[in-house]
């Protein structure tokens, strides 16, 4: 075996043009693809990462049917069992109380759809630094009588620090709800989806707008390690027992979930329709390589050296080619993608693309993600496609007769 | 007997137009013989030397090799025999361009899995044999035409085979480096007492042949030994 591979390694560098040519595109290939799926991973990584550890964290409780019907009408009390979770469940850092729901806010003559988030002002810079987004004015106290409103709202309702917000809405069993709040402060989110329409109050003012006195909608957890995140979902679970769903990030965001899932999927066809280019490419190489040792093959044959082991040295130089090229490829992505995980892409100054990017609530930021897994992927699916591709010289010299070999 | 062959015929095409390559012959070769097959172009030779060396399959007769019927054999046990019983010589040397002159020759003992002890001993000795024990580290394009096919004559004996094959082994070779080649052939027939069987045109080898087979249009026109 020692001597098939040494025949094939030196068989590679007979033709070294051509060697260097297919390991260039290889390359290329293993390359751009590396770095198009770090960038698409680390600028959802980003995104998903915002929006989870900047509101919604990595999984929540509710009361059963609450994620199919968002309504106050299934509130649930913040007993001691459940503040006691971070004690008993392995892995739950912490947790913010929240009471959500709609609203409509007023100021002067305008008027806007809210999302109320009634909050522990305390637990929620806890998990989530809310007092970081501060863009104006101070962060709130809980129990007194002040709202947090997003930039988004604020501009539509053209409302300043110190101004008097209206809220308006229907509470828990069908009270009616009415409020006035002092505008505290305007905060600002990395992502735009969070940036339109949210307005913060403490929660036991919320809980008295919406009439629900001591009652939660949702409980937003935080964990220590995202990748024990199903572990202690199942665990919380356990715990709570069937009156209560406990939801990981995707479940809640399904939306977010499958638009990633789609970007993936357009990825993946684009990553398709490069190496089936580099497929094609790879190809004529082995074809004229087959073509032009046709006559050597017979003479092989001839002098008695079995089918398989010729077979073997032609696969070997055709994957260790391959091999060669996608090591080069990933030789050059690890710093160019080393360089765009530390210098994102950053099209927030280039004003039509990043309209565009917020018009749909990305951010216009792309860090890339330094993954080793991304690189390895890559080196074996050259593995796989050479491989593939060796088929077809295994074939012919399958059926090859040295003597018409032998006669080109 | 070491070839044996009884109304050997091969025809190509013979579904559109038929080539009678040959018709009907029968050779005996015995042990030790040093033979020329000789001829115009199209009249056989290489056609003949192809199916004693279970390269290609007769379209008709019985063809026997160290007792054995080869002409039943399939195509993978054609290459084990071809390994173990027979030595080629071609006319464009075909020695393995990326394998220095002492691998080219060791590689057959590879095939036939000899010990690393019997490849060192067989190839420093065949390369002697053959005047290359100096250019033994030396890739076959470092090599003159003379040198390369000296060193097909070792890799076509590194097997021990029963006879050697050469087809037209001088034809791209200067007059030194035949008579040169000859002499080392000549040296190994009468020493090991190796069977060489060659097609031929040149009249240097056909002088040196101690017996000389003339094929005419696919049949044996005269068989002379001297």
């Amino acid at each position: 075996m020692i001597t098939l591979f040494k025949l094939a390694r030196r068989n590679i560098w007979r033709n070294k043009r051509r060697t260097y040519i297919t390991a260039a595109s290889i390359f290329f290939a293993v390359l751009l693809a590396s770095f198009m799926q770090s960038i698409q991973r680390g600028a959802w990584d980003k995104m998903v990462d915002g929006i989870v550890t900047s509101f919604a964290g990595y999984a929540q409780v509710h009361q059963v049917g609450y994620n199919e019907e968002e309504t106050i009408e299934k509130a649930f009390p913040f007993n001691a069992n459940l503040q006691n979770l971070p004690q008993e469940i392995d892995g739950l850092e912490g947790f913010v109380p929240r009471l959500t729901s709609f609203a409509l806010a007023s100021y002067e003559l305008q008027t806007k759809g809210v999302l109320v988030v009634g909050t522990d002002p305390e637990s929620e810079h806890g998990m989530t630094r809310l007092r970081n987004n501060l863009v104006e004015g101070a962060y709130f106290e809980e129990g007194e009588n002040s709202v947090l409103i997003v930039e988004g709202v604020a501009k539509t309702l053209k409302v300043n620090i110190g101004d008097t917000l209206v809220l308006i809405s229907s509470g828990y069993h069908g009270v009616n709800a009415a409020g006035k709040y002092n505008v505290k402060g305007i905060l600002k989110f990395a992502s735009p989806l969070l940036n339109r329409r949210m307005v913060f109050l403490p929660l036991s003012v919320a809980q008295n707008f919406y009439g629900a006195e001591g009652l939660i909608t949702r409980l937003s957890i935080d964990i220590k390690e995202k990748d024990k995140l199903p572990q202690v979902v199942q665990a919380v679970q356990k715990n709570l027992g069937d009156e209560f769903e406990v939801l990981e990030w995707e479940k809640l965001m399904p939306e977010l979930s499958e638009a990633r899932e789609v970007d993936t999927a357009g990825n993946f066809l684009v990553l398709i329709i490069l190496y089936v280019i580099i497929g094609f490419g790879i190809f004529g190489t082995i074809l004229m390589m087959a073509k032009e040792r046709e006559y050597e093959f017979g003479v092989l044959l001839a002098i008695g050296m079995k089918r398989w082991k010729l077979g073997m040295v032609i696969w070997m130089e055709v994957v260790m080619l391959g091999l060669f090229g996608a090591f080069l490829g990933i030789l050059g992505s690890v710093p160019l993608v080393g360089y765009f995980k530390r210098h994102p892409l950053d099209f927030s100054e280039m004003e039509g693309m990043a309209d565009a990017y917020e018009k749909f609530g990305f951010e216009p930021v792309f860090p890339a993600s330094f993954e080793f897994q991304i690189f390895f992927t890559h080196a074996v699916i050259v593995f796989i496609l050479t491989s593939i591709l060796a088929i077809y010289p295994l074939l012919k010299i399958r059926k090859m007769q040295p003597v018409q070999a032998m006669r080109g | 007997m070491v070839i044996k062959t009884e109304n050997i015929s091969k025809t190509y095409n013979p579904d559109s137009i038929p080539v009678h390559a040959l018709r009907g012959v029968n050779i005996e070769i015995e042990k030790g013989e040093f033979t020329a097959i000789v001829g115009p172009s199209g009249s056989g030779k290489t056609t003949l030397l192809n199916i004693i060396g279970g390269l290609d399959r007769p379209t008709d007769g019985y063809i026997e090799v160290g007792g054995s019927d080869i002409s039943k054999l399939s195509d993978n046990e054609l290459i084990d025999f071809r390994r173990n019983n027979i030595g080629f010589v071609f006319q464009a040397y075909n020695l393995i361009p990326v394998l220095t002159a002492r691998e080219n020759v060791e590689f057959v003992m590879l095939l036939q899995n000899q010990s690393e002890e019997v490849r060192n001993e067989r190839t420093e000795e065949l390369l002697k044999a053959v005047g290359l024990e100096k250019e033994i580290d030396r890739r076959p394009s470092k090599l003159s035409g003379g040198q390369q096919q000296r060193v097909a004559v070792a890799r076509a004996l590194a097997s021990k085979p029963t006879f050697v094959l050469a087809d037209e082994p001088t034809a791209n070779l200067d007059s030194k480096s035949t008579t040169n080649l000859l002499d080392i052939m000549a040296e190994l027939n009468r020493k090991e007492e190796i069977t060489f069987v060659f097609s031929t045109h040149d009249q240097r080898v056909i002088d040196r042949a101690r017996r000389v087979i003339t094929l005419e249009d696919g049949v044996i026109a005269s068989d002379i030994r001297r």
